[in-house]
């Protein structure tokens, strides 16, 4: 915070994180270390943890209480939801998902990865790689999170020995090879004492390479979206009533991939209208282009019929579009997945009703394995499924745009989110 | 930065924006909950840009404790008069007078609690589906587990331990009849980049949020503003002070801070020393380790 300027901060990067870790892994004292030790906690946030920590007889502030926030988690000391969490550096701002770790919430594990950019995956230097590692780790590959950091913590527990470390860093590599996961680092950690966490630790000579914030600090994040397919979804049509303004027609929208310029030649689906960009609005600034995450309204040559839902795209490199669906589907519903039930399906901007066809197989997440006997597709279970859809949608596979690959499935009758897609 | 990057400010307008429009499209009757204060000042600035050059397609709301710095009032008839939307105000004093709900008494009292029966009843009187509000996660730990859509039942309750899963930018705003949505479109901004933007884009800010000299006495160390509903205790006494507001809420409630913080870049360089946060002067915030999350489950802002 001593560095401030107000310069710096409008050239800061913005990263999003999510944390995997058991319940015992120290997830919530590794996210309490970085937010103490990179001064992001306030007085009087830390008093409340001092007066919880004597209160409940702990030997020393207890950084794991920064991040309760319901009254159940205090008094259980776990955490029920997805939490999330700020703080910056002069170089980037950064949001954390905290997500709990215990084995029936699942569905907040992959709620925090669905936005991340990096995920922290904690192993205890005591037990190396466990069932646990194993599906933080499939959940980051199967959510496409684009990097890895791989805290090997407690090593205090282990005398921060160099040997453990190599040890847990090998098995972590074969596993990771099996999942494909192309870019992870590993950093030795003990988030109780703060070594290598924000200060580099005085016990670990062996190691040579960044602290965990230092790792965060330079993860590259300019490729995590896709700037080859032009994709963009109709959110809202802007027709202003005034007199001023009287033949504006602007479509808003977010860009999902893929990079719009003025006097670009798109195709408008589902039908096909061929036209091209007028202007790229932003308030009252005429733009450019218009880049993933951007939040435009774009202006089309001809007047032509366009509404929510439909998806602006370049000639020569259209979307898939069909009604028919091969996804990997996370359930998040108590109730388990109807084979041939009918849903409200969202996707992108587009609202359609689909019916589940057939279950392929489910994925022992702690294993690896299919699973082919039963296919019964229960809260937190992975399965391979097809769907049919009423419409066609315009989609992209999952591994290719993480926005255009996503879906999730609506309860009709609860209104719940039941399930949420990644299409194949 | 890379051509094709965006700074963190712009990665989180584009996100607000983003979440304002899907209310836009996904709602029949939504409002703005309008307070005066900067959070909800930013959240009206974005829906400005979000729908331009139409108007903003939905009302303010604005729920008048009675107990209001007047300079709030009128920045607030003034921003309604600009942008050319509606104004709905529900009172508090009217809830009072109508007996649905009754005003607490002694030297802490203050009609913070009491919001929340008027602004339950004005989102079924006006038959609003939705309410955006100013909130932000790291305001307070209860805050911090909120979604961009919430939802709340007939009652207008929440349930933090039966949230709906939001991922990616889908959300959900799917309802039953009587029920309705609580949408915060700046949840992942923080105090300083609610500044820093209000900086950047040049908005406009009630002039409590500068220096200025006022009336105030001391309690428990926290600066509150004398008024004619403000009572002192024995040993208080009123004086003199150059105070600024830090956040705005209603007069009982809202600590002042004391600065001479007197432009935007001096008020910058403040939240940067601070060690405190701005809700740490709340003293609706103090009443109890869960204050935050009991209002919220009950159909708090």
């Amino acid at each position: 915070m001593t560095e401030f300027s107000s310069k710096g901060y409008l050239d800061m990067e913005l990263l999003r994180f999510t944390t995997a870790g058991s319940v015992d892994d120290g997830k919530s004292t590794l996210i309490g270390r970085l937010l103490y030790d990179s001064k992001s906690i306030f007085e009087d946030q830390l008093e409340a943890v001092k007066r919880a920590s004597i209160q409940r007889g702990n030997e020393y502030i207890n950084l794991a209480l920064i991040t309760d926030g319901l009254r159940a988690e205090r008094e259980q000391g776990i955490t029920i939801d997805v939490a999330y969490r700020y703080f910056a550096t002069p170089r980037r701002k950064f949001i954390i998902a905290d997500t709990p770790g215990h084995v029936q919430y699942t569905r907040n594990m992959v709620t925090g990865a669905s936005t991340a950019n990096a995920a922290i995956i904690l192993i205890d230097a005591r037990n190396g790689v466990t069932e646990q590692t194993c599906r933080h780790s499939y959940i980051a590959s199967l959510l496409q999170i684009p990097h890895i950091v791989v805290c090997i913590n407690k090593m205090d527990l282990v005398e921060y020995k160099e040997e453990v470390f190599l040890s847990i860093r090998k098995t972590f590599d074969e596993f990771a090879r099996l999942l494909e996961l192309r870019d992870y680092s590993f950093v030795p950690i003990s988030a109780l004492f703060g070594d290598n966490v924000v200060e580099q630790s005085k016990k670990m000579d062996w190691y040579s390479g960044g602290t965990l914030l230092e790792v965060l600090e330079h993860v590259p994040i300019n490729h995590d979206y896709n700037l080859q397919d032009a994709r963009f979804p109709v959110q809202y049509v802007i027709r202003p009533i005034s007199d001023e303004f009287h033949d504006y027609r602007g479509y808003a929208g977010r860009v999902d991939g893929g990079i719009f310029k003025p006097g670009d030649k798109v195709v408008v689906l589902p039908e096909m209208h061929k036209t091209s960009v007028k202007s790229i609005d932003a308030c009252e600034r005429q733009l450019d282009s218009a880049f993933p995450p951007m939040s435009v309204t774009l202006q089309l040559e001809d007047d032509i019929d366009v509404s929510r839902g439909d998806m602006i795209v370049k000639e020569n490199n259209l979307p898939q579009i069909s009604q028919d669906l091969v996804v990997m589907m996370c359930w998040m519903n108590p109730r388990p997945m109807q084979l041939n039930g009918k849903y409200a399906l969202k996707h992108t901007t587009r609202d359609v009703r689909c019916i589940i066809k057939e279950v392929h197989h489910k994925v022992d997440v702690n294993t690896l394995t299919k699973i082919e006997g039963d296919l019964e597709v229960k809260m937190n279970d992975i399965a391979k499924v097809s769907i049919r859809t009423t419409k066609p949608l315009f989609f992209d596979s999952y591994s290719r745009n993480r926005r255009t690959g996503a879906l999730v499935l609506i309860d009709e009758g609860t209104n719940e989110t039941v399930g949420v897609g990644m299409i194949e | 930065m890379d051509k094709y990057n965006l700074t963190h400010l712009d990665e989180l307008e584009s996100e607000s924006i983003f979440v304002i429009r899907e209310v836009a499209a996904q709602f029949e009757r939504p409002a703005i909950l309008f307070s005066g204060g900067k959070d909800s000042i930013v959240m009206t600035h974005l829906a400005k840009k979000a729908f331009w050059p139409a108007r903003i397609p939905f009302p303010l709301l604005h729920i008048d404790t009675g107990h209001n710095f007047q300079e709030t009032i009128d920045f607030r008839d003034d921003l309604v008069k600009e942008l050319g939307v509606k104004l709905i105000v529900g009172s508090v004093q009217e809830s009072i007078d109508n007996g649905r709900v009754t005003e607490e008494k002694g030297y802490n009292a203050s009609r913070n609690l009491l919001q929340t029966v008027t602004l339950l009843d004005a989102i079924e009187r006006n038959k609003f589906d939705c309410c955006m509000g100013g909130g932000r996660r790291d305001e307070e730990k209860a805050r911090a587990k909120e979604r961009f859509f919430s939802h709340r039942d007939e009652f207008g309750q929440w349930d933090p331990k039966n949230q709906r899963p939001e991922l990616w930018n889908i959300f959900n705003g799917r309802k039953h009849m009587g029920e309705h949505f609580r949408v915060f479109p700046i949840s992942n901004w923080t105090e300083m980049d609610v500044w820093q933007y209000i900086l950047k884009e040049s908005v406009p800010m009630p002039s409590i949020y500068y220096t200025h000299q006022r009336e105030v006495f001391n309690r428990d160390g926290t600066w509150l503003a004398a008024a004619p509903f403000m009572k002192l205790k024995p040993n208080e006494h009123t004086e003199i002070r150059e105070v600024r507001c830090r956040t705005i809420g209603d007069i009982s409630c809202t600590g002042l801070s004391l600065s001479t913080a007197n432009t935007l870049e001096e008020i910058i360089a403040e939240i940067a020393a601070t060690r405190v946060t701005e809700r740490g002067s709340r003293a609706d915030d103090l009443r109890s380790e869960a204050a935050m999350e009991d209002r919220k489950k009950e159909g708090y802002f």
